[in-house]
């Protein structure tokens, strides 16, 4: 929590400002009943109309002043607590940005999200009310105590007596009620999650006729919740009428004594009545000290969340110079074996295979055999732990890792497609592509039919997370994406999944015109996206176990055979 | 596939929806507190119908009637003696006064009369410990009441859901439902546990301020009501630039949080493609923009305090000048100054409270509004009982069957016969195709014309239940729940024996791989259920469909990231599940294709052809064109 709250000091001045501002306010607010006392012990009393109205407009002057100050304030504080917010953001999301593969995964996307954007909310929250409110509060304690004193030490003894009484009240409801609190939040998260099933699995548990029991899981859940909520607000309900009753038992307290006080002469009826103000204001104040204590365990927990990001040291990668262009269109592997860091056994070992322009190689392979591994290592996502890559006849060590992706068309397993219009998402690959070339990549990629057909056709709007397309059409585009780069390379992670067998074959055929001078990867899991590329590479548990075209390795290896038989049926060869 | 991206965006859209609205909640969890009020505010929400809402709402508190009205009373009572108090206060401090007073003029008798002062005192310690009490009696009441309103509504809800049809489910993103069902219901619950007697003491404290004010000093009463419509065309503004501006801090931390949702979804993307640059520059330029939205909006709510502030110490001041005077005239006592006093500062506090009680209704009712409005979605049809079918033999058969999710019909006049035993296979593009059939055969929607027979009986004759029961369904898209392997496996029978659960298990080919988890059976799956691979959550759904023991079965083979030896298992336990059973099959596998006694071909969710292999390559249509592009001319060995 503090190591993220030392990010406040670039606003230290600011918050300087706040502090004096807070404290001239609370300064102000505390004056007036000293006036107050004044205007009647020396005014009232003795009648005197013009001492009355030359305080009556000190008053004025202060409370305006105190105003102001407290204008300031909500100036300078929410300066701090946004630019805090701002600031925090930015540096998770520029953080994460630069994170690889390996640091992103370890938090998991969705984690990542809930860090940069509610957790920091939680955090800029509580700054604003520790500015705004909590400052004052220690501020008004202690200036209403000496204040107490200065008018008479002997009734300050009846506040100081009370004063326990309330924290001991308080820090015994916290007691009860921070845990309640907890239960509370895990009570909401059950909730949450049957809801969740039951919304994703509706066709599941209709179709299994496990709606009553689903109806019982989801009532126990709403029942718990209901009955540890109901809890934790007659714990409030007890709370907050026991501290009105303390303050207001303290201010009988302090007439009654102050009416001993007066009489024998030691105070003014005025002072009795200011009296009474500052004990108000000194109870507040603890009060709403109270206030900040509910928000720090949850605001901690976020702080906690936030600094993790923050903490995770990045993998950073050397960088070369040199330029990717001596050999264009071909991959190399050189005995490469990679391994995850504090992994035991490697991913990838003794990997030796090149790839290039205008070939076809691919992967297969059962998953947990390192083919997706195999990919990013070429994109460089991970390092090899041992042995080189090459690519276009370059060690991609020695050259910029930006270089490198430029000359890569890659199409993940999954597509991923960004809110904007169809243009712009194909643009991603390219950005000065033209139109002409976009509308190329995308009747190459099999999606121009179904974008002519969208309302504003390639202007068409997709929504976040392409909501308005369907897994195939996504694939598509992803491709297209790929294609308007004009790569040296292309890698195809499996990308084929989501489109029937006739589109699939379209697609294959269209992309050897456009790629003749172009090294093709193929990661696949369908011997028929396979069978015709120039090198069919079997992978198992991080090794090559075959190497050849589908007519080879059918002759020669095992592994393949095994695939190909568990994918396509001996009828089939024997027509 | 489909469904795999609906479920992304769920898990967005509930993250979102929780993020977008962190001052709702923050802001509500402190209106209750002193000092807590004025400075925070709901953007204007303006539900559609408030009347007709609200008195829906008011329907849910009436079976807490009784509550309901011990709960005003006992507001009543609270406020009404701790408006008594400061008038008492004032009562003995003016017995003091008058007494030093008197001694100051050297009276004879003079000196405070202490029993007279503890006389008052006992009276006013009692009055603040039975206002105490009632603000305990009406907020434990109220806590019983709220929750328990919400806990119904939660429940009507949960009830309804059962009730809807697939069509609602397939139509409403589950972020939005979720949102409902959770942030609307618990600001309605808020509103009720805090805002509502909040409103009463409100109205209350400000009618008996200004009774005690009244009695006290009707000119200084005027004063203090003078500060009112003051206070109130100076606030207006504010509060109007404020409710903008938090609007659009909220428009732009939408956007914000967006942007950040799709970076971070897209991270490999964005990576590989070199766009961090300018993924970072965006999100400097919306951040930018939510600093400034946000700072403008904290701003300008914080200036509310200290201009409310600073209008009621103005009467104060006011009051402090103008009360001296009286007193010096002995128009007035010293106490009733001190009451008077409290009174103006208690007012205004009231007074803004209500202010932002209509931001807060509002906003409550539009939240009853949105909650209303997923309990009045269309239910399923109403099901006949007019049939019954234990166990079905397996024979369907489709007759004139018309389909269409909208206006349109995917589906016309189709006819298909299946025998008990048969298989058909579905071939074509993944995707619609498959989830119409299913919702067709399990009767997850209603035909638009034409029949479905099961057996010889028209499925609209059987319930429901009965109808689904005699299915199957094993999908690529598994289902599972947080909770043991052992129990979502049983889930297709509720009272299996473990011995039944292994050998489900054993023939699903799963037995081996469930052993060697750490706690076996009863490891519990995490709640995306990502501590077992996707090929391993396959052999569980399998499992648990023989168990089921249904005899009509619904599967899909597409096994994707599984590896080999996994889909071996896979597809001899799908084998196995197929035996003796009427199956429709979302076909990859060509072995399957061909063997099948009928094939469906679909293409964008319609069945474009129908009939056996050999048919369908006489036929020369669509699917003679894809078998051939597809499996010819490449001779497999």
């Amino acid at each position: 929590m503090l190591k993220i709250l030392r990010n406040l000091s670039v606003y230290k001045w600011t918050v300087a400002a706040v502090f004096v501002l807070i404290f001239l306010q609370s300064m102000a607010d505390l004056f007036l009943p000293t006036l107050m006392a004044d205007i009647i012990d020396n005014g009232v009393v003795v009648g005197d109309i013009p001492y009355i109205l030359k305080v009556g407009s000190i008053m004025l002057i202060v409370t305006a002043f105190g105003a102001f100050a407290a204008v300031g304030a909500s100036y300078f504080s929410s300066k701090v607590a946004m630019g805090l917010g701002r600031d925090l953001r930015r540096k998770v999301f520029h953080h994460v940005e630069a994170f690889s593969l390996q640091e992103f995964n370890k938090f998991g996307t969705a984690s990542l999200i809930t860090r940069t954007t509610n957790d920091i909310t939680q955090i800029q929250h509580l700054v604003m009310m520790g500015l705004r409110m909590t400052l004052s509060a220690p501020l008004m304690l202690a200036g209403g105590i000496i204040l107490a004193v200065a008018k008479d030490p002997k009734l300050t003894m009846v506040i100081l007596f009370a004063m326990p009484v309330l924290i001991v009240f308080l820090v015994i409801i916290f007691m009860k009620g921070m845990p309640l609190f907890h239960k509370v939040q895990k009570k909401v998260d059950r909730l949450n999650l049957v809801l969740r099933e039951n919304l994703t699995g509706v066709r599941v548990i209709r179709s299994f006729n496990r709606e009553k029991e689903e109806q019982a899981r989801l009532e126990t859940a709403n029942r718990e919740l209901t009955d540890i909520s109901i809890k934790v607000n007659k714990l409030l309900a007890f709370g907050m009428p026991l501290m009105m009753l303390i303050m207001n038992l303290t201010v009988v307290g302090v007439i009654w004594f102050g009416g001993f006080r007066i009489d024998g002469g030691h105070m003014q009826i005025g002072d009795l009545m200011a009296f009474i103000q500052y004990v108000m204001l000194i109870m507040f104040a603890l009060l709403m000290a109270s206030m900040m204590f509910v928000m720090i365990p949850r605001a901690a927990v976020s702080a906690k969340r936030i600094h993790e990001v923050l903490s995770m040291e990045l993998s950073v990668m050397d960088e070369g110079t040199e330029k990717a262009d001596k050999k264009r269109g071909t991959v190399e592997f050189e005995n490469v074996t990679f391994r995850y860091p504090g992994a035991e056994e490697p991913v990838l070992s003794g990997i030796s295979l090149s790839v290039g322009p205008g070939e076809t190689t691919a992967i297969i392979g059962g998953t947990g055999t390192g083919k997706s591994t195999l990919v990013n290592l070429i994109l460089r996502f991970y390092d090899v732990t041992e042995g080189t890559i090459r690519f276009n006849g370059v060690d991609i060590r020695t050259a910029p890792t930006e270089e490198i992706r430029r000359k890569i068309g890659y199409v993940p397993q999954k597509a991923v497609i960004f809110s904007g219009t169809v243009a712009e998402n194909i643009r991603f690959g390219n950005e000065n592509a033209t139109d002409e070339e976009v509308q190329h990549a995308a009747k190459i990629a099999q999606a121009h039919d179904f974008i002519s057909k969208m309302k504003d056709g390639y202007d068409t709007l997709i929504e976040q997370g392409g909501m308005n397309l369907s897994g195939g059409q996504k694939q598509r585009l992803s491709i297209a994406r790929a294609l308007v780069r004009k790569p040296d390379v292309y890698i195809f992670d499996d990308s084929f999944s989501a489109l029937d067998f006739k589109t699939d074959a379209k697609l294959r055929a269209a992309l050897k015109e456009e790629t003749q001078d172009k090294a093709v990867i193929i990661v696949a899991q369908r011997v028929s996206t396979v069978v015709d590329a120039d090198q069919i590479i079997v992978l198992e548990q991080g090794r090559i176990v075959g190497k050849g075209t589908h007519q080879e390795l059918l002759e020669t290896n095992e592994v393949y055979r095994e695939i190909v038989k568990s994918q396509m049926a001996e009828e089939v060869s024997a027509s | 596939m489909r469904d795999e991206q609906q479920e992304n965006r769920r898990e967005l859209s509930h993250s979102s929806a929780r993020g977008h609205r962190p001052f709702h909640h923050s802001g509500r969890r402190f209106r209750g507190g002193p000092g807590g009020h004025g400075a925070h505010l709901i953007a204007g929400e303006k539900p559609k119908d408030f009347k007709g809402t609200l008195k829906r709402l008011l329907r849910y508190l009436r079976p807490r009637k009784v509550q309901l009205i011990i709960t005003f009373f006992a507001a009543v009572f609270s406020t009404v003696f701790s408006i008594i108090g400061p008038k008492v206060m004032g009562m003995a401090i003016t017995e003091i006064f008058e007494g030093i007073y008197e001694s100051y003029r050297g009276l004879p008798g003079g000196g405070v009369d202490f029993s007279a002062v503890g006389q008052i005192l006992i009276w006013l310690a009692g009055l603040y410990i039975f206002s105490s009490i009632f603000s305990f009696v009406q907020q434990f009441v109220m806590a019983g009441v709220a929750q328990k309103t919400v806990y119904d509504l939660r429940e009507d809800v949960n009830k309804k859901l059962e009730k809807l049809p697939l069509k609602y489910f397939d139509s409403h993103a589950h972020g939005d439902t979720l949102s409902r069902v959770t942030n609307d219901i618990d600001l309605i619950g808020t509103t009720l546990q805090q805002s509502i007697t909040q409103f009463i003491t409100a109205f209350v404290t400000i009618t008996g301020i200004v009774i005690m004010m009244l009695v006290i000093s009707p000119v200084l009463t005027l004063i203090a009501i003078l500060t009112l419509p003051v206070s109130m065309y100076v606030i207006r503004p504010i509060l109007k630039r404020s409710q903008k501006y938090f609007a659009d801090q909220q428009r732009t931390l939408g956007k914000l949080n967006g942007h950040i949702e799709e970076m971070y979804t897209g991270h490999k993307v964005v990576k590989a493609f070199g766009h961090e640059k300018k993924a970072i520059a965006e999100f400097n330029e919306v951040n930018e923009e939510l600093y400034e939205a946000g700072r403008k909006a904290q701003f300008i709510s914080g200036i509310i305090m200290p201009v409310m502030v600073f209008i009621g110490n103005l009467g104060y001041v006011l009051i402090a000048v103008a009360g001296g005077i009286f007193v010096t005239k002995r128009m007035i006592t010293i106490g009733d100054i001190q009451a008077f006093i409290t009174y103006t500062k208690q007012f205004s506090h009231p007074v803004s409270q209500t202010a932002n009680i209509a931001n807060i209704i509002q906003a409550t009712i539009a939240a009853a509004e949105r909650v209303f409005e997923l309990l009045d979605e269309e239910e399923e049809v109403k099901e006949s009982k007019g049939a019954t079918l234990e166990r079905a033999k397996g024979a369907v058969s489709f007759r004139h069957v018309d389909f269409g999710y909208g206006d349109g019909l995917l589906i016309k006049d189709m006819n298909i016969e299946v025998e008990p035993g048969q298989t058909v296979a579905i071939v074509g593009p993944t995707g619609a195709g498959k989830t119409t059939l299913i919702n067709l055969l399990m009767r997850f929607y209603e035909l638009k014309g034409g029949a479905i027979f099961i057996d010889g009986v028209d499925t609209r004759q059987i319930p429901r239940s009965e109808l689904r029961r005699n299915f199957g369904m094993v999908l690529q898209d598994t289902w599972l729940f947080n909770g043991t392997i052992r129990e979502n496996i049983a889930y297709g029978k509720k009272d299996a024996t473990d011995e039944e659960i292994y050998r489900a298990a054993r023939l699903a080919c799963a037995d081996h791989f469930i052993r060697t988890l750490p706690d076996g059976y009863d490891t519990v799956l995490n709640e995306d259920a990502s501590n077992i691979s996707q090929g391993q959550k396959q052999l569980l759904t399998i499992a648990r469909a023989i168990l089921a023991d249904p005899p009509m079965m619904i599967l899909d083979e597409a096994t994707s990231s599984v590896d080999t030896r996994t889909e071996a298992a896979i597809q001899k336990g799908m084998a196995r599940l197929m035996k003796g059973r009427t199956s429709f099959v979302i076909a990859h596998r060509l072995s399957t294709i061909i063997d099948a006694d009928l094939i469906l071909v679909m293409n964008d969710g319609a069945i474009i052809e129908q009939g056996t292999h050999r048919e369908l390559l006489d036929k020369n249509g669509f699917y003679a064109e894809l078998y051939y592009s597809q499996f010819t001319g490449k001779n497999v060995g």
